[in-house]
């Protein structure tokens, strides 16, 4: 009894700061690469790819890559900044509805006022930065939860969608503005397509990457990227340090904004006219395809490059299924069976990071 | 503020001598109230560079309550607060930092999943380049924050590890070393050592009375009086949100200090409760506790 107290009050083993060292640097490097957000989804991407490689011969056609890469794009031009955002620790509910909202209010715009189609373009963006700023003011100013406020824009613009657009043209979807000024210009932008090697590639896989690539250094490399772990990560300790806890997340709100509009011009000037209705339910696959990314829900860790594997990872099912000449019903479930892969694992991640 | 290395922590130094016995924070019969609870009421402090101010009292004696006021997270409602003379009103951290008082606070402001560099230098990055490609200066930033942590006596392998991994005196010493490097003029801690064991707690000591002799004025946050008696220039006690002592080291002994602490009469009770149950040498408590940590008491309770 009085052998084990003794030890206890002279000097307590407890650990110095080089020992700690020492075991730190036992953590073997596999342990460490697999922590990487990135890595288990590039291994997951992986998978899958090749699982559809031997399953459905059709997929290694160069033009049906360049499919499952359009059908990526459009969903990952969106999930970038849902990542980002998701990192600085908020969610946007309404990013998918967003899209739609932006497309119709270039539409609507060019057509109503008999203008260049840029002129639309132009108030698409500031549309949908207002929205993305609401969204991040209401988040910072009341506190409440970002599903809510969210939940709530998105609610609204899905009401929006429909009405206005009723109101305006009558229809359920907007007039066709193919013929007027600045279409084919600014289709060349947002919905054009390249020749490589014979294979058609449209050009939102390029703009998708080229962002995904921006995104990464941002994030890595700069002020602003320091800003968005540590909002994500520990919001007072970040107030506490000096970090501009409110710019940071409100201007988050907005690139999601950006890339809502974004995608929502490549869908007015690859079809010519917008479908009200739609958008409900994209914004889910935008915020699973972060998560899936290794993105963490509740914030402070992520990178860009992951949410772009993840959103490869649903095009590749996506379009998989259809070559593979399966009931394209499957393909939520596999969505399900993904997201709940990658969530585990990110859990794991956060534990082996905060384990002392 | 993100580039300079040198800039206020030199110009600090260099002015702080003609200026040393004049307060560099000080509160008159300051007060705060969250709404209509009082929290904080008529409470009088200086601190002095190159001194170490404790501040003790009983959880939810207002000690928290007392440094946000100082360090920007809140605002005194009633009585003075003045820096170098200057009465102040401080609406966020940032105000106060840039009049060079950093706070290492009870939940010890890190982002736990950052890695200890980018924690070091968070919300003050040092960057290079023109703007649209201005970027972090990751190799200057990692040098010098190892740099910064071996002055201190903190040597660590690798600066990429989430700073969650490290153990919570390493967390203190780090978040420590940050405040001194970022030429903070006034150090406040909330309770350092509250969740620290007793080698620990000496380890964060050794780094509070290391930038005391920096020249850093230092408020100093315990409910433990042997460690506010150890690094202590001079002690106020609160109880329920108001000053019950003040006093400088010359005035006080640490029997007496943790008297007040417990309060005189609560304490007698205690010991006479304590004699009740288990036979313990009352007569030895406080000798016994001048030397070690309470933990040594019960030892000795025990065997
Ligand atoms: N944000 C707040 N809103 C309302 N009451 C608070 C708040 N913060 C602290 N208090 C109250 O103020 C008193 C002092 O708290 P605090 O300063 O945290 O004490 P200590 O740090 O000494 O334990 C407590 O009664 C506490 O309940
Ligand atoms: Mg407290």
């Amino acid at each position: 009894m009085t052998q084990h107290a003794e030890p206890a009050v002279t000097s307590p083993p407890a650990p110095g700061l080089k020992d700690t060292d020492g075991r730190s640097a036992e953590r073997s490097m596999i342990v460490r690469l697999l922590a990487r957000p990135d890595v288990g989804v590039f291994l997951g991407a992986v998978a899958v790819y090749v699982f559809f490689l031997i399953a459905a011969p059709p997929v290694r056609d160069a033009s049906s890559m360049a499919n499952i890469l359009y059908q990526s794009s459009t969903l990952g031009i969106v999930t970038v900044p849902v990542a980002l955002l998701m990192i600085g620790g908020e969610f946007d509910l309404s990013a998918g509805v967003g899209v739609i909202t932006s497309a119709l209010t270039a539409s609507m715009t060019a057509y109503q006022l008999s203008m260049n189609v840029w002129v639309g373009v132009i108030a698409a963006l500031i549309a949908s930065l207002a929205i993305g700023f609401f969204n991040g003011w209401m988040v910072v100013k009341t506190g409440l939860p970002s599903f809510l406020v969210t939940l709530g824009s998105f609610l609204i613009l899905q009401g929006v969608n429909l009405a206005v657009t009723k109101l305006v043209t009558g229809n359920v979807a907007t007039d066709d503005i193919s013929t007027m000024d600045g279409f084919d210009q600014a289709k060349k932008v947002f919905a054009s397509s390249f020749d490589i090697g014979g294979v058609q590639v449209k050009i939102t896989v390029f703009w998708w990457l080229l962002f995904a690539a921006i995104a990464t250094w941002v994030l890595l490399r700069t002020k602003y990227g320091n800003w968005i772990f540590a909002v994500g990560g520990n919001r007072e300790s970040a107030r506490a340090v000096g970090v501009p806890v409110a710019f940071t997340k409100i201007s988050l709100f907005m690139l999601v904004g950006v890339g809502a509009w974004f995608v929502g011009m490549h869908q007015l000037f690859s079809f010519n006219t917008v479908q009200s209705g739609e958008g409900v339910g994209i914004e889910l696959i935008y915020i699973s395809g972060a998560v899936i990314g290794g993105c963490l829900l509740t914030g402070g860790a992520g990178s860009a490059i992951g949410p772009v594997f993840g959103a490869f990872m649903f095009g590749m099912v996506q379009q998989g299924i259809v070559y593979a000449g399966w009931n394209p019903d499957w393909f939520k479930a596999f969505l399900g069976v993904m997201l709940l892969g990658a969530v585990l694992i990110n859990l794991w991640v956060q534990r082996t990071a905060t384990r002392r | 503020m993100t580039t300079n290395e040198t800039g206020t922590h030199g110009a600090v130094l260099a002015d702080r001598a003609p200026e040393k016995d004049s307060p560099v924070v000080e509160l008159r019969n300051a007060g705060k109230a969250y709404g209509n609870i009082r929290a904080l009421h008529g409470v009088s402090l200086t601190v002095h560079p190159g001194q170490v101010t404790c501040v003790l009292g009983d959880n939810g004696a207002g000690k928290s309550t007392l440094i946000k006021i100082i360090s920007g997270l809140h605002q005194h409602t009633e009585g003075e607060f003045l820096v170098d003379g200057e009465p102040v009103r401080f609406s966020t951290p940032r105000e106060a930092l840039d009049k060079g008082i950093a706070t290492v606070y009870q939940d010890l402001a890190v982002v736990p999943l950052m890695p200890v560099w980018r924690n070091f230098f968070l919300g003050s990055e040092m960057t290079k380049g023109p703007w649209p490609l201005r970027r972090l200066d990751i190799e200057r930033m990692k040098k010098t924050a190892d740099h910064e942590l071996r002055e201190m006596g903190i040597v660590l392998d690798d600066l990429e590890q989430p700073i969650g991994t490290l153990s919570g005196g390493q967390r203190q010493c780090v978040a420590i070393a940050r405040a001194v490097y970022f030429g903070a003029r006034v150090l406040i801690l909330d309770e350092p050592t509250a969740a620290l064991g007793v080698k620990q707690s000496g380890v964060v000591l050794k780094y509070v009375a290391a930038a005391r002799d920096r020249g850093l004025g230092v408020i100093f946050i315990t409910h433990n009086p042997h460690h506010a008696y150890m690094v202590g220039d001079h002690f106020s006690v609160l109880r329920l949100g108001t000053m019950e002592l003040s006093a400088e080291r010359s005035q006080i002994t640490l029997e007496e200090l943790t008297n007040h602490m417990a309060g005189g009469a609560e304490l007698a009770a205690l010991k006479h409760e304590l004699s009740q149950v288990r036979g313990v040498d009352v007569e030895e408590l406080p000798e016994e506790a001048d030397l070690t940590a309470p933990v040594a008491v019960t030892k000795e309770a025990a065997s």
